[in-house]
């Protein structure tokens, strides 16, 4: 057994390490919050958008518009929506699983996020581009972001566009998940409502609705609303996948971080306990000698 | 009586049922009653008045969409004011800065001058409910 100086040694930097997880854990705890209310609230709009395009979708021609236009080849450009720090636990591998499962060996990537950046680096994949946002992320970084993949996809260079994300599901749960931006689709746009966690009741309550009234009027026109709404509607998907991939991030990160600080202060309890017993059984070993010694002198 | 939903991209702003709702089209004000015609319309920057038990209320709303039924409106704008929430200098300040900097774009970036007019007729909008009030 190591002696007693050892130990003490141990309990002081696990001590240390308990120390810095524990502020890591309230810090993301707080970015958590904000995170988490930042996602939840633009799923409203979201929703609402999405549902406006799903009716829109059935009184217009598939083909009408060129962001609609479903293309034969697979030439496909996926951005990657990852976290720029560590430590935040299985999140960025259990998203790189998925990155690599739907990459079909045609597939270039752009990137948010460094980590899955340096990962795809490494592997030699090619990485058109990287994007750096802010955090809290504001709503016209995703404009740029939403400007690139378009034009990539308009220009032809690519014939659909993904985003690999992890969706926010809960402050325990959070699921990789990827979808198709572009050609925008009508199923992918009932699936994703559904995905982010809607009752079923109010799904099938909307396409009620929609099928009372199939015939909607466009002011001004269907091409014009078109137009305008579908590069919003990208902007904001964008905006709301990166909002969801932050809330998975600071929830996985205060997660990871409150069992790493959970464990270190039972590390300090099983050292404690050793470094006790070792005391105790050292005083009685001179408690030994000494009577030993006074006995012989009898 | 009509539901009316407003949603913005940071929050739900309104829910309930009203009896008339008033929305800036892009071709101008188009006032909508229970049971009107289905329709998905195009807003800009302007004024959105709805009557509830009796009482006019104004919002002063940005760019988005309506999509009407016969029993509902949906709006999604990018934000939505009522006249409290409102402060003349900030707006004021907003607006000159937006200014400003669509006096620096160039001719070709016409995505960003449109999103710069965009802010700039939003926050004439504001300015314009908040005078009105006084």
């Amino acid at each position: 057994m190591a002696n007693l100086r050892d130990i003490r040694r141990r309990i002081k930097s696990v001590k240390n390490t308990a120390q810095i997880t524990r502020a890591m854990q309230l810090v993301a705890a707080a970015k958590m919050k904000k995170a988490q209310d930042q996602a939840l609230a633009g799923r409203e709009y979201a929703d609402q958008l999405n549902q406006v395009l799903v009716n829109l979708k059935e009184n217009v021609d598939e083909e009408s518009h060129p962001l609609l236009e479903k293309r034969e080849g697979n030439k496909t450009l996926t951005l990657v929506i990852s976290t720029d720090k560590g430590l935040c636990g299985g999140l960025n591998t259990n998203l790189l699983k998925l990155v690599r499962s739907e990459d079909n060996g045609n597939t270039t990537y752009a990137t948010v996020g460094k980590k899955l950046r340096l990962q795809l680096e490494k592997t030699g994949e090619p990485i058109k581009a990287d994007f750096v946002v802010d955090d809290p992320l504001a709503f016209s970084e995703a404009r740029p972001i939403a400007k690139f993949l378009t034009d990539q996809f308009l220009e032809g260079d690519f014939d659909k566009i993904k985003v690999c994300f992890t969706n926010f599901v809960s402050t325990i749960s959070q699921l990789p998940h990827v979808s198709q931006l572009l050609p925008i689709d009508a199923t992918t746009l009932a699936e994703k409502r559904d995905y982010e966690g809607v009752g079923k009741d109010e799904i099938q309550e909307t396409d009620h609705s929609s099928a009372l009234s199939k015939d909607y009027e466009f002011e001004p026109s269907p091409e014009v609303v078109l137009d305008t709404l579908l590069p919003q509607y990208i902007n904001f998907q964008i905006y709301q996948m990166i909002l969801e991939a932050r809330a998975s991030e600071h929830s996985a990160r205060m997660v990871s971080m409150k069992s790493a600080t959970d464990n270190a202060n039972n590390m300090i309890d099983d050292l404690t306990l050793d470094y006790n017993k070792l005391r105790q059984a050292a005083i009685t070993a001179e408690l030994l000698e000494i009577t030993t010694a006074m006995k012989a002198m009898e | 009586m009509l539901q009316l939903e407003i949603v913005t991209p940071e929050k739900k702003i309104f829910s309930d049922t009203v009896s008339d709702v008033y929305l800036p089209g892009v071709d101008g004000e188009m006032g909508v009653l229970e049971l009107h015609a289905a329709l998905v319309t195009a807003l800009k920057p302007g004024e959105l008045r709805y009557e509830k038990d009796g009482k006019v209320e104004e919002l002063a709303i940005g760019s988005g969409y309506a999509e009407v039924t016969s029993e509902k409106v949906s709006v999604l704008t990018d934000s939505a004011f009522g006249e409290d929430d409102i402060d003349e200098e900030v707006e004021v300040a907003a607006m000159q800065r937006a200014e400003e900097q669509l006096k620096g774009v160039s001719a070709a970036d016409a995505e960003e001058a449109a999103h710069l007019e965009s802010v700039i007729a939003t926050n004439a909008a504001r300015l314009l409910l908040k005078r009105k009030s006084r």
